[in-house]
């Protein structure tokens, strides 16, 4: 992608990061002091609780929403970072999944603590994606941890609410719960970096699942440090896996692979929604759409979307 | 349900060889040698059975079939028609309607305005009494549905009169109830129905499909455009007369017959809000592509592979009787039939040796005998589908077996058949076959049996027979399937959720689950 890039935007990278040496310091979420430079981070992608550049090589430049400066040279995943990404969450659906509820509620619950740890440096993040002031950037992290400590609750009382114990004519018992798709490949959200992320993060793994995420194409580096969270977290590698890059390019690769269960479409790229279907229903895939407002006060059905309902049947009798 | 007919063959086992009376005799295979029979009661050739036929009387087929349409019966508007048969016999039975794009675009429409006008403004409990109606009528007119169900499908009428209309009408009765009581079924406050549901359903239990389908739809407050089976149109014409009867208003329920491109017609149609379909996941990948980006919601009940497994510790007796029913039920026409058996290899030879000998008692023959077990094949095409992948089993080096079974001359008829040695990467252990034929794999550990009954695309039932009850719930937990049927196969209800895992389709029927795919939710 880089190759493709103009010169001129090249140039306008360069001339943005002398001009604002700020644009150093959100990258990197610290001030610097004035005589010493900033150490930037490098944004990798998140594969298999590893943090891998794109095999291809390629990075593309993150601009600042307001400002435009550059912040960042994030990983283009390529089409093979996607198939690998899908390899490492077949791994983490077997852990992840086997794991009991209540232990998977501690864990996420976890890194919902360890979010708010780090939520200034989330709130600089955000500011620098979004653009916005850092009161309301500060408002956005708080209802990211809110949301994610209100998922995290979820993980042991899902299969309540989804399951059931079915009166049939016939002497049976029968009963229903709710189990883990698999993997599911998750577009987020292109405008709400950090909020939109664990909105649609957070359902899909609860219960059991491992996500492939394609962070905001534009806005991306929330995600990358949402996943250094996850790194240190009792997550297991391969439950949720971040790539950075071209929406368009890395949709129909997850779209259409075949060790893919399920797909939310809700970031997809604009008018790809037809083509994306078609791709998911070469393995009948679960397909979920719904773009909302991240700001509201979610309800369960991201999470019904990804649950399979296994039915039991066994005879009573003496 | 299913049970009756296996116990009704176990009553029967004693009794013997094929006999000759009616049209199309019922056929015992005779029995083999020493295939453990009581010696006190078989004779060479076996006892024979007399003749049970049901009355065909009670069953007046009419020459020619309309759509059924706005509460209406009325022809094609091009007049084009096609045969349905009697796959026992191939006997015409009548001419149908074949329905094209302006039938379904007034199907369509008088759907849409039944929704705005009628159906959808109608407080909850008044669609419940229309729909306890159509329940009280199906059971009513139960013994004409069977024969007629046996007729047009042929299978045998033990299986429509105690499985096919009873549930159908307990599936209507069951959702029914769920009409004026969405607000407490967990999807919120205030669920909303979606608006025309477009269905299309398959023949291998074609009233049952119809009464899944509908059911649940019209409970929720949705109208519907149903696509009956082109082998087996007639069930769902008579339930079309059932809503006559039960005064459903004219478009809540609208039946339009014909073929594949009817049913492409009615998935496609630009004013359906929902498409739900039961048939092979082939068809159920067009479909999914053909509405893709049309937002419309969509339900799916495709094909399968199941495994069910038996370990050494099973009830031996009650693990036959449930892989026959598992697998010979509906002559295998079931998405969900446990076609691949695996069988811990220690107890394997023994449980091969006594299916065996249970698979020489089963009937094969005139579907509307009483006593027969196994009866036609729907269509000569599904006949050269089983026909073929049985050669391929053969010829993939699978060994074939049949009880000795002599099969009518007319009609569409498979022997039903076991294969032993057979691999996983053998097309019998791979393909859905929906016929009586069932592979026998082996495995050693528990393991060893998740791994193999997991290796398929498919995930929509499996069956485990065991009697420790860690190892039922252990297995329950890792097989990858809808529905788990531990120490028993094959058993419906309207109460109990039913539907796949993986490409064996996503959404459920029955049960409070089942109201969600035809819910705003």
């Amino acid at each position: 992608m880089s190759s493709n890039t103009p010169n001129k935007i090249a140039q306008r990278a360069r001339q943005a990061t002398t001009d604002s040496p700020r644009a150093a310091e959100r990258a990197s979420g610290e001030p610097s002091a004035a005589g010493r430079l900033a150490v930037r981070k490098t944004y990798k992608l998140y594969i298999g609780g590893a943090f891998p550049r794109s095999e291809s090589g390629r990075s593309y430049p993150v601009y600042a929403t307001r400002g435009g400066e550059l912040l960042a040279w994030a990983a283009l995943a390529s089409r093979k970072d996607a198939r690998d990404a899908v390899v490492a969450a077949r791994t983490g659906v077997s852990k992840w999944s086997s794991a009991t509820a209540y232990n998977r509620g501690q864990v996420l619950y976890r890194v919902g603590e360890m979010i708010e740890g780090r939520a200034a440096q989330f709130a600089d993040e955000v500011v620098a994606a979004e653009g916005v002031s850092a009161a309301a950037a500060r408002r956005t992290v708080a209802a990211v941890i809110d949301r994610w400590v209100w998922y995290a609750g979820w993980a042991d009382k899902v299969a309540q609410v989804a399951g059931a114990s079915n009166p049939v004519a016939g002497p049976y018992f029968n009963f229903s719960v709710p189990e883990p798709t698999g993997v599911v490949a998750v577009l987020a959200p292109a405008e709400s970096s950090l909020l939109g992320l664990v909105s649609v993060v957070a359902p899909a793994i609860v219960t059991g699942n491992a996500a492939v995420i394609v962070a905001s194409e534009s806005r991306p580096l929330p995600a990358i440090t949402l996943s250094e969270v996850l790194a240190t977290s009792d997550v297991p590698g391969g439950v949720v896996n971040i790539l950075t890059g071209r929406t368009a390019e890395l949709a129909p690769v997850l779209a259409g692979h075949f060790d893919v269960n399920a797909i939310d479409l809700t970031g997809g790229p604009a008018g790809a929604r037809a083509d994306l279907e078609r791709l998911a229903a070469s393995n009948v895939k679960r397909v979920f759409c719904s773009d909302e407002d991240w700001a509201a006060t979610p309800e369960p059905r991201r999470m019904l979307a990804f649950l399979e309902t296994k039915t039991v049947w066994h005879p009573v009798g003496i | 349900m299913a049970d009756d007919a296996v116990d009704s063959a176990v009553r029967q086992r004693r009794a013997g060889a094929a006999r000759g009376a009616g049209t199309r005799p019922a056929r015992r295979p005779a029995a083999e040698p020493g295939s453990g029979t009581s010696s006190a009661l078989s004779s060479e050739r076996g006892w024979e059975y007399a003749p049970a036929p049901e009355s065909r009387e009670i069953v007046s087929i009419a020459s020619e079939y309309g759509l059924f349409v706005n509460g209406e019966f009325e022809p094609a508007k091009k007049g084009r028609t096609f045969p349905t048969i009697n796959p026992a016999t191939e006997e015409p039975l009548a001419k149908v309607a074949l329905a094209g794009q302006a039938d379904v675009d007034r199907a369509v429409a008088a759907a849409r305005a039944a929704y705005e006008q009628v159906w959808g403004p109608m407080p909850g409990s008044e669609r419940a009494k229309y729909l306890y109606r159509i329940a009280r009528i199906l059971q009513e007119r139960s013994r004409e549905f069977a024969v007629l169900e046996s007729i047009d499908n042929g299978k045998p009428i033990k299986e429509t009169r105690d499985v096919d209309i009873p549930l159908a009408a307990a599936h209507f009765f069951y959702y029914a109830g769920w009409a004026d009581k969405l607000e407490y079924a967990g999807f919120g406050p205030q669920p909303r129905p979606l608006g025309v549901a477009g269905q299309v359903i398959p023949w291998n239990f074609p009233l049952l499909m119809a009464a899944w389908k509908l059911a649940p739809a019209l409970a929720a407050g949705n109208t519907c455009v149903l696509k009956p089976a082109e082998t087996t149109p007639l069930s769902a014409l008579l339930l079309a007369e059932v809503c006559q009867q039960a005064e459903l208003p004219p478009g809540v329920v609208n039946v339009l017959t014909g073929a594949g491109e009817t049913g492409a017609a009615v998935v496609a149609h630009p004013s359906v809000n929902k498409v739900a379909f039961t048939g092979s996941t082939e068809v159920g990948i067009a479909i999914a592509e053909a509405i893709a980006g049309s937002g419309k919601k969509l339900t799916l009940e495709l094909g399968g592979k199941a495994a069910n497994v038996v370990f050494d510790d099973a009830p031996v007796d009650q693990a036959i009787e449930g892989i026959v029913n598992g697998i010979f039920f509906n002559q295998g026409h079931v998405c969900c039939a446990g076609s691949r058996l695996l069988v811990q290899e220690s107890v394997a030879d023994h449980v091969v040796d006594r299916l065996r000998q249970r698979l020489a008692t089963l009937r094969l023959g005139d579907p509307l005998d009483k006593n027969t077990d196994i009866g036609a094949i729907n269509s000569r095409q599904q006949l050269d589908k089983i026909t073929e992948l049985s050669s391929a089993g053969e010829a993939e080096g699978a060994h074939r077996w049949s009880p000795p079974c002599e099969l009518p001359q007319k009609g569409f008829w498979f022997a039903p058949t076991v294969f032993t040695g057979v691999s996983q990467s053998h097309r019998i252990a791979r393909e859905e076959i929906f016929g009586p034929v069932l592979s026998v794999l082996t495995f050693r550990t528990p393991e060893e049996a998740v791994t193999k009954a997991n290796n398929t695309p498919y995930g929509l039932s499996a069956g485990v027979w065991t009697e420790k009850g860690s190892r039922i719930l252990w297995m329950a937990q890792k097989m990858r399937a809808g529905v788990v049927w531990a120490n028993t196969y094959n058993r419906f209800d309207p109460a109990s959720p039913f539907g796949g895992y993986r490409e064996s389709g996503f959404g459920r029927e029955g049960g409070r689950h089942g109201l969600a795919a035809y819910l705003d939710v």
